[in-house]
């Protein structure tokens, strides 16, 4: 699984053209490139708009969120709304509930998931094509199918409305995934470097903690955040389970600034900031594996 | 030994309930029977009842209609921007890439309450430069009062959210097409749309296949953006498949009805995951 960054594509200089073809050539190709990149920065303005809306938003007095001719930017900056929001009945019980079921989940499926994975990636055994079938097929299981007989079940255990049976619940709709990443990183580390550190006197418990487990750290640390990210943004199962509003998780608790009476737009802003804020930090960091990772390989010269 | 865990977790979280889907399908199970932890067999009753239901068909095909259109667009944008994407230079490629892993990493949640400000009938941005661009009189416009473009705008939060990965992934595989077979094309006199349709779409088919069945997978599904959008009480005239189920079992306690529904959704989803395992299958992803 490469995960290397594309090189820049190396500019095939004119070679055989004479100095005023290429000179001509060369004035062509920067209008070209003027407007290829004029066309970037407006899809770049379209895509990030919204995203900017939000921020730009959740700083407006209400003064500058209330009017017909809507500012792109707040005529005087203020965290009147992040108060609002972080003052909000339950938003640090919510925030704390936020953190314990992805902390639970992610800890748990990490250690289900790397066990599996190894068993995959480094042992033949027969049905291990079944079950990677099964596990990629699992994943493709509506999850909006799956949460009326899991609401049925989890009422007959006496689960609903507790945390716990929410992070039962995230856990097998992370795990697939987990397994599926994981096995991807342990793939990509070749085996004769393993079976080297065999030949040289090592055992294969020896061999695993110095040569593969640093190897796949990386992807380890990949595959959390990923369910780290699943998780937080998770919103139908909890909103179903979760009904007590002390219970409820971040994405959950976002639904109360809107009441009969209207939106309060400022401080949902806000909060929907705060809730996007560790998403889009964890995925800067990791989300060339993604895109990578699915297509190494696929295309072959 | 080692798949044991996970093996287990999996199967009591996700292959029991799948089981159970299928065992609520046939059963007349509602309030009492939820309190009674017991469901009555009807026998194949709620699908003679789905199979006269106009209303599922409406939805049905509203629900087809918006995944065309939802995948449509999301490939097709996702593919201009990703060859875009190869043509900018660093700085403006680092930027926009940057604005894409942004847009990406934004919860769903999050996004459709962006949306929704934005196309505030009163104070919503978009009918504002509307205006201002004298497209027509927007003011105080609902878009939101005709679930046609009700439907359209929940289109747009799902591609606009889908984009970045397909935009991002496809882009990925151009950086693998060898150079050498764009050059040896060019200098024979292929242009850039020939370029595309006779060396990189047939390299790329694979990356197409699996992106286009992925968000035909969540395209169908879509819950959250119209649940949201519609504070949490869609009018019927936006039931997608997934909506109906969920209101079937969760508003109306019929959830032997609801699991009926979610069933034939799960049937459809195993079609376009097949197309999708043979895919992984012959690129050699299932080793």
């Amino acid at each position: 699984m490469s995960s290397q960054v594309p090189a820049a594509p190396v500019p095939v200089a004119p070679r055989v053209e004479t100095r005023v073809v290429a000179r001509r050539f060369r004035s062509k190709r920067f209008l070209r490139r003027a407007g290829v990149n004029l066309i970037g920065l407006i899809v770049f303005a379209v895509m990030v708009f919204p995203v900017f809306w939000m921020v730009s938003t959740a700083f407006k007095p209400a003064s500058d969120i209330l009017t017909f001719t809507p500012k792109l930017i707040p005529s005087s900056a203020t965290l009147a709304n992040f108060e609002d929001a972080i003052n909000r009945p339950y938003f640090w019980q919510v925030a704390k509930n936020s953190l314990i079921v992805v902390g639970a989940v992610t800890g748990f499926s990490l250690v289900l998931s790397f066990l599996a994975a190894l068993a995959l990636a480094k042992f033949r055994f027969y049905g291990r094509r079944a079950f990677i079938v099964g596990i990629i097929a699992v994943q493709m299981v509506p999850l909006n199918a799956l949460i009326i007989p899991l609401y049925i079940l989890l009422s007959r255990a006496n689960q609903v409305d507790k945390l716990t049976g929410l992070i039962l619940t995230y856990l097998t709709f992370v795990l697939p995934f987990c397994v599926w990443t994981l096995r991807g990183f342990m793939l990509g580390v070749p085996r004769e470097l393993e079976e080297a550190a065999m030949v040289d006197g090592s055992t294969r418990f020896g061999a695993f903690v110095r040569i593969l487990l640093p190897l796949i750290a990386p992807g380890l640390v990949a595959t959390s955040i990923f369910a780290f990210i699943q998780v937080w943004n998770e919103f139908i199962i909890a909103y179903i389970l979760l009904s007590s509003p002390e219970n409820q998780t971040l994405t959950v608790w976002l639904a109360q600034f809107t009441s009969l009476r209207g939106t309060q737009w400022g401080p949902l802003m806000a909060g929907a900031t705060l809730t996007a804020i560790p998403v889009v930090l964890f995925f800067l960091a990791v989300h060339r594996r993604v895109a990578f990772g699915l297509t190494a390989g696929a295309v072959r010269g | 030994m080692l798949l044991a865990p996970a093996s287990i977790a999996i199967v009591a979280v996700l292959a029991y309930p799948l089981y159970f889907l299928g065992k609520l399908s046939f059963q007349q199970y509602g309030l009492p029977e939820l309190i009674a932890h017991e469901g009555t067999w009807i026998g194949t009753e709620n699908f003679s009842r789905l199979i006269h239901d106009a209303e599922f068909w409406r939805v049905l095909v509203r629900t087809f209609l918006f995944t065309a259109g939802a995948v449509s667009f999301t490939m097709l944008f996702g593919t201009l921007i990703a060859l875009l994407l190869a043509r900018l230079g660093g700085f403006m490629r680092l930027l926009l890439t940057t604005g894409l892993v942004l847009v990406w990493a934004m919860p769903v949640v999050v996004a459709v309450n962006i949306w929704v400000w934005m196309f505030d009938y009163e104070f919503g941005v978009f009918n504002w430069a509307l205006t201002e661009l004298g497209v027509g009189d927007y003011v105080n416009h609902d878009w939101f009062a005709n679930p046609t473009t009700g439907l359209l705008i929940i289109m747009g939060v799902v591609v606009w959210g889908a984009i970045p990965f397909v935009a991002i992934t496809i882009f990925a595989g151009l950086t693998q097409v060898p150079r050498e077979l764009v050059e040896a094309a060019s200098i024979d006199g292929a242009g850039p749309i020939r370029i595309f349709r006779d060396i990189t779409l047939p390299l790329l088919k694979p990356i197409f296949v699996i992106l286009a069945s992925l968000s035909i997978i969540w395209d169908f599904q879509v819950f959250n953006q119209v649940w949201i959008m519609r504070g949490n009480d869609p009018s019927s005239d936006y039931y997608l498949m997934s909506v109906y189920a969920f209101v079937e079992s969760f508003k109306l306690s019929e959830y032997g009805y609801g699991a009926a529904i979610a069933l034939v959704m799960v049937v459809i989803m195993l079609c376009v995951t097949f197309v999708y395992i043979r895919q992984m299958w012959r690129i050699g992803e299932v080793r």
